[in-house]
């Protein structure tokens, strides 16, 4: 099962809730919902890759960074990803670590339908959690 | 905490003023404090601020109380409208306090002209605007800043921007702390701040940011309103933008840094975005330092977008800007955090003052208020919707007790963008407006919607809760004649 996502109320801010079956696909569920609400991704090619390593204390802030990495990545380079393929593990001596490929192309006023300018991935009520198999994750953006 | 009633477990202490006891939640340090009448405490209390101005007083050494603003509501870390203020010698600073737009302001420049002058080419100045302010998602800047230059504007601000070219040297004296935010160190703001920093300065951003040519409706405060240059008819501009890439970088990169401090300090907070470091640490100076960085480069960005606001105005009315008196009334910033003085206990103390969503309001006499507005107080500028009103309002003494010398930043949201696209449709708000008068052009529809006027709170309300309470007294209503939005 890949990740799916809703948007969730907040009045300033947009908020997004992810789940998945795995670790990893809730990650790229995450990724997946922020270039959603930044653009069209149906329309985003995946010309050009990068390649993205992580390390956290936890996966709260592995999930900060990781969505801010990209977000970094895509100011920066005036890039929009839509693929993304992540392994999330657990380190043997505590904490975890993110390996990715993204996929996307450079923003292209003339194909691309813009969406929200998101200004970061934010902690408040930043959440990762697992039940029963399936893993969730709550994140506040701010736009 | 959704199912308590709206104002369960607070105080009411006045009209305007409620209080939010410590025992509202376990592990506040002071009680809240919020500027509010009936009808904004009810929205307030219909989301999460008020937890979160619960939440902001958990930070060790907090002085007084966790403060929010009548435009108060839901932000991430601080609500949106919360002021903080930190002992120096036990207090400290959150990067969660200032938010990831550092800077984040307004400014209004006057002009001679009249709203029958300006209304016939309103449309064409409002086209050249556009076409000459880089705006919206990735809108890159028409200034090139490589590294070198970057350095130069962290370090100096709108003067060093002013210096490029762009503006008059008068400006600075019109821009809080002279445009230039001190103690800046460029050598604390990272790689990647420098990179998204390179290309995007001078341009306007999206969301809420925006330029509006907007006319003064109604003078309220005749002899500061005569003080600041501003009478009925005439036609005024607001610019409303802030550090772009450079400022999200910041945060994020010292949320992180703050973040392991918190850890290691096994300090218990309610919200990670409140992570803080203790003033004084490395960590601390660090994060003030790379602050004042973005805080520089948004003043400078602003300066820059005034600019070429000057140069539309001149090109379509076939005579210099200073001809067409368009001086700087002011700017100011409501995402900050500054060392200020204030008395505490009758003691003068120096306090790291936290803005999230809020403005100075500093009275006449002020040692930060510039000398030509000494005997008035400073002018606050609040921008509200793009189809009812925005305000001039002027710093107040009582505030400096009331507030840390803070009032009100905006309207502030009550209906939540996806709320907003669903109820309201971009292109028949645009038609609406253009009835009333009110041109309005942006990049994309839904972000009309998104931003539209019954999304936001009555401002009218808001600052008149503000000039209730003491904190500001309103001088003169601003209605808009054009909307360039990003």
């Amino acid at each position: 099962m890949s990740a799916t996502f809703h948007t969730i109320e907040h009045t300033a801010d947009i908020g997004v809730e992810v789940e998945a079956a795995g670790v990893s696909e809730l990650f790229e569920g995450a990724a997946t919902a922020m270039f959603s609400l930044m653009a069209d991704i149906s329309g985003v090619r995946r010309t050009e890759r990068r390649n993205i390593s992580l390390a956290a204390s936890d996966h709260v802030e592995l999930m900060f960074r990781w969505l801010n990495e990209l977000l970094y990545i895509s100011d920066a380079d005036e890039m929009l990803f839509s693929g993304f393929s992540v392994t999330v593990q657990t380190v043997p001596d505590g904490g975890v670590a993110l390996e990715a490929d993204v996929s996307g192309e450079p923003m292209d006023d003339e194909r691309h339908v813009p969406g929200e300018e998101i200004k970061a991935a934010t902690y408040h009520e930043l959440a990762v959690s697992s039940r029963d198999g399936l893993w969730s994750a709550r994140i506040i953006f701010d736009v | 905490m959704s199912d308590r009633s709206p104002t369960e477990g607070l105080r009411r202490l006045s009209d305007y003023e409620w209080e939010i006891p410590r025992d509202f939640k376990a592990g506040m340090r002071v009680p809240g404090r919020v500027f509010a009448d009936d009808e904004l405490m009810r929205l307030a209390a219909g989301d999460r601020a008020l937890e979160q101005v619960a939440n902001v007083a958990f930070l060790p050494g907090i002085v007084g109380c966790s403060l929010a603003m009548p435009d108060i509501h839901w932000g991430y870390g601080f609500p949106i409208g919360g002021v903080a203020a930190f002992d120096e010698n036990d207090g400290v600073v959150s990067p969660g306090g200032v938010g990831f737009d550092i800077s984040c302001g307004v400014r209004l420049a006057l002009t001679s002209l009249s709203r029958d002058e300006v209304k016939p080419r309103l449309a064409s100045l409002l086209a050249d605007m556009a076409a000459n302010i880089p705006r919206g998602l990735g809108g890159r800047g028409r200034i090139s800043t490589p590294e070198k230059a970057l350095r130069i504007v962290f370090k100096g601000g709108a003067k060093a921007v002013v210096e490029m070219g762009y503006g008059r040297s008068e400006d600075l004296e019109r821009i809080e702390e002279g445009g230039i935010a001190p103690g800046a160190d460029p050598t604390k703001v990272s790689a990647r701040a420098y990179e998204r920093g390179h290309d995007q300065l001078g341009s306007l951003g999206s969301g809420n940011h925006f330029l509006e040519v907007q006319f003064v409706e109604k003078v309220l405060k005749p002899d500061v309103a005569h003080a600041f240059g501003l009478s009925e008819g005439q036609v005024v501009v607001m610019i409303h933008s802030g550090s772009r890439g450079v400022g999200h970088q910041v945060c994020t990169d010292y949320l992180d840094v703050m973040e392991s401090v918190r850890r290691g300090l096994a300090m218990e907070l309610p919200d990670r975005q409140l992570s803080c470091a203790p003033l004084g640490s490395k960590q601390a100076s660090d994060y003030m330092g790379a602050l004042a960085c973005a805080a520089n480069y948004a003043m400078g960005n602003r300066q820059a977008l005034m600019h070429w606001t000057r140069m539309a105005f001149e090109k379509h009315f076939g005579a210099s800007e200073r001809s067409l008196g368009m001086d700087l009334l002011f700017d100011v910033s409501h995402n900050i955090a500054r060392m200020e003085s204030h008395v505490v206990d009758g003691r003068e103390a120096t306090l790291c003052v936290h803005r999230k969503g809020a403005t100075a309001s500093f009275p006449a006499g002020h040692r930060s208020v510039p000398a030509m507005y000494r005997d008035t107080g400073q002018p606050v500028i609040i921008p509200g919707d793009m189809g009812t009103h925005s305000y001039v309002l002027v710093g107040r003494k009582e505030s400096m007790s009331l507030s840390f010398g803070s009032t009100c930043h905006g309207a502030g949201r009550t209906m939540s963008r996806s709320a907003a696209r669903k109820k309201i449709r971009g292109e028949e708000l645009r038609a609406r407006l253009e009835k009333e008068g009110i041109l309005v052009m942006a990049g994309k529809p839904s972000l009309l919607a998104e931003e539209a006027p019954e999304a936001y709170k009555d401002v009218s309300r808001v600052v008149d809760v503000c000039e209730g309470a003491g904190l500001s007294t309103k001088v003169a209503m601003l209605r808009p004649m054009a909307v360039l939005k990003g």
